[in-house]
């Protein structure tokens, strides 16, 4: 444990920033906090205070509850959005890599002009369809994800697919699906840790990007772009919920980003000191 | 540049634009419920008369081929049909809102790629451990902090400072200049920041790579300047990589433009696309996109085409 500390101090860092922010979500029923709904109107935008640690909002809600609870809805949003983004994109990728001719050119020419709208334009596009909700936006980045995963895992697969392994599983008649699986996929483990962990970090501002301008979350639920909105609008009365909730997402896109950089130097050496 | 390696590009072109307008197009097909009906809003009764005439109106009562071929033809000459609510051409409104979007747009361009030489090439002159996690951070930082907090957060501290600045609305730079100027400062800030995080991070990897070259070596040896050595020798090979990623961020501004206008109250086209998401205004919304989107496509092939030119080995 210390040995690991000492020699990836960085890492070590951002996994604990990470686990923390994690933490601290998933366990927020139990940590004692204020009912993030509970308006008292007696108590409202007030500045941080041993009662409230950062103040309360303009409805007198808890800004500390409500970000720990906006950390929830941002990471269950953000961490469907991309898992989907990386099974749907990583399949195709693969499977591209590996069959490559006519079905490879085809799938990911259609890749290519999902990738060719600017991430926060698709995003809106998507939600002008569906309407603004948490899921929605889910769904948004999820599909504006999709062709950057198939993009990011054709290359390697592309590598490994050339590999003599591979080329030795297929000699002794192992199934598509079986070289796929288990000589592919736990190849490309160290790609894909290392991007999910960026495009978390960038999805986080995606997220918050869209609730900020209405297309997500909506009240009352707690969210980290809702809250900044929202406190926009009674800054010069009190700038706290504003500042506070910003600082958050930036904590938490900061810790996935760089988890995703430090990791990528630890599981490959030969691309340390480069971005 | 090969005149075959010319043709492929716009082949590519060509099929990533019509790709492009076919996903718009079937956008406003995948509404569920009936999107005329949502578009007649509740405003008025719901009568098949009306939902009948707005149908004809938006030419929705033609085979889905037919349809395409109209709208399309329409747009290639600037057509994009009139807007739901006020009756105005869709192309007036997309005009009357550009220009604010692409001002903040190539100032930041500007702003986030300019001083990103300067700072990649100064760090990487810094060396060492300490330097290095700094750098690191720093583009971390820099990379993570959402733009429309560090827009909002400014308007509070300035506002607090001074009290006269202003900060919010548009003016265009014809009618005032300097007020046009003053009110760009934040929002450029906001928007080129990420940019100028991330390119910087670029020069300096790909100058510390550049200056571990022998020609770099040679240069040393026959008494070049540190100067000499980084602006003439290494920025030259740095810039390859540093001109793409230039193109791609292009398309990060325009996203991040949306948002940052609606902090400072920039009547742009993020201000256009998101008032006619909400007044389910569909064939705005879809023009829009269109447009921006294939600016973006358009910009990313012209930086592919000046690749080629400045390194030769890409269009072989």
């Amino acid at each position: 444990m210390t040995a690991f500390y000492a020699r990836n101090k960085l890492l070590s860092f951002a996994i604990a920033l990470v686990v923390l922010q994690l933490v601290a979500a998933i366990f927020a029923p139990f940590l004692g906090l204020q009912d993030p709904f509970a308006q008292v109107m007696v108590a409202r935008m007030q500045g941080p205070s041993t009662a409230n640690l950062l103040g309360t909002d303009q409805l007198g809600r808890d800004v500390l509850a409500r970000i720990i609870y906006g950390y929830r809805t941002s990471l269950l949003t953000c961490l469907t959005a991309v898992s989907l983004a990386l099974v749907v994109g990583g399949l195709i990728g693969m499977l591209a890599a590996y069959y490559r001719g006519w079905f490879d050119r085809i799938v990911m020419r259609l890749m290519d002009i999902l990738f060719a709208f600017p991430i926060m334009l698709l995003a809106i596009a998507v939600i002008a369809v569906l309407g603004p909700t948490s899921w929605s936006a889910a769904l948004a980045i999820a599909i504006v994800y999709t062709p950057i995963f198939a993009r990011l895992l054709r290359g390697p697969a592309l590598v490994i697919c050339e590999s003599e392994y591979v080329n030795g599983a297929k000699a002794i008649g192992a199934s598509n699906w079986r070289i796929i699986l288990i000589h592919l996929l736990p190849n490309l483990a160290s790609v894909i840790l290392v991007q999910t962990s960026l495009l978390l970090s960038a999805a986080i501002l995606v997220e918050a990007s869209l609730s900020f301008l209405g297309l997500g979350a909506q009240p009352p639920t707690p969210s980290l772009g809702l809250m900044l909105s929202e406190g926009r609008n009674f800054l010069l009365l009190s700038p706290w919920p504003a500042v506070f909730a910003g600082f958050a997402i930036l904590l938490l896109s900061f810790g996935f980003n760089l988890l995703g950089d430090a990791l990528r130097d630890t599981l490959d050496p030969r691309l340390r000191g480069a971005s | 540049m090969s005149q075959r390696f010319l043709l492929g590009r716009l082949l590519d072109l060509a099929v990533v634009l019509f790709g492009i307008s076919v996903v718009v197009f079937l956008m406003i097909r995948l509404i569920p419920g009936d999107a005329v009906a949502i578009m007649l809003g509740a405003n008025t009764d719901i009568t098949p008369e009306r939902v009948a005439a707005l149908e004809s109106r938006l030419g929705l009562d033609q085979p889905i081929l037919i349809q395409y071929g109209n709208w399309i033809w329409g747009a290639l000459r600037g057509d994009f049909g009139t807007s739901v609510w006020t009756g105005r051409p869709v192309a007036q409104e997309i005009a009357a809102n550009i220009w604010p979007t692409l001002e903040l747009t190539l100032l930041s361009i500007l702003v986030g790629a300019g001083l990103s030489i300067p700072l990649g090439a100064f760090m990487a002159s810094a060396r060492g451990k300490g330097a290095e996690v700094a750098v690191r951070i720093g583009a971390i930082a820099g990379l993570t902090i959402p733009s429309f907090w560090l827009g909002i957060v400014s308007i509070f501290v300035l506002s607090k400072l001074f009290p006269g600045f202003q900060a919010l609305g548009y003016v265009p730079f014809t009618e005032d200049p300097l007020g046009n100027l003053q009110r760009m400062i934040l929002p450029v800030i906001a928007l080129s920041l990420p940019m100028l995080a991330n390119l910087s991070r670029l020069v300096r990897s790909a100058m510390l790579d550049a200056l571990g070259q022998d020609y770099i070596r040679t240069a040393k040896a026959k008494g070049a300047s540190k100067r000499r050595l980084i602006y003439k020798h290494a920025l030259r090979n740095a810039l390859i990589p540093y001109i793409t990623s230039v193109g791609v961020a292009a398309g990060y501004l325009l996203g991040g433009a949306i948002v940052v206008e609606q902090v400072f109250a920039i009547p742009g086209l993020g201000r256009l696309v998101l008032g006619a998401i909400s007044e389910r205004n569909y064939p705005l919304v879809q023009a829009t996109i269109l447009v921006m989107t294939a600016a973006f496509v358009i910009v990313n092939f012209l930086v592919d085409l000046l690749y080629a030119v400045i390194d030769p080995r890409v269009s072989k």
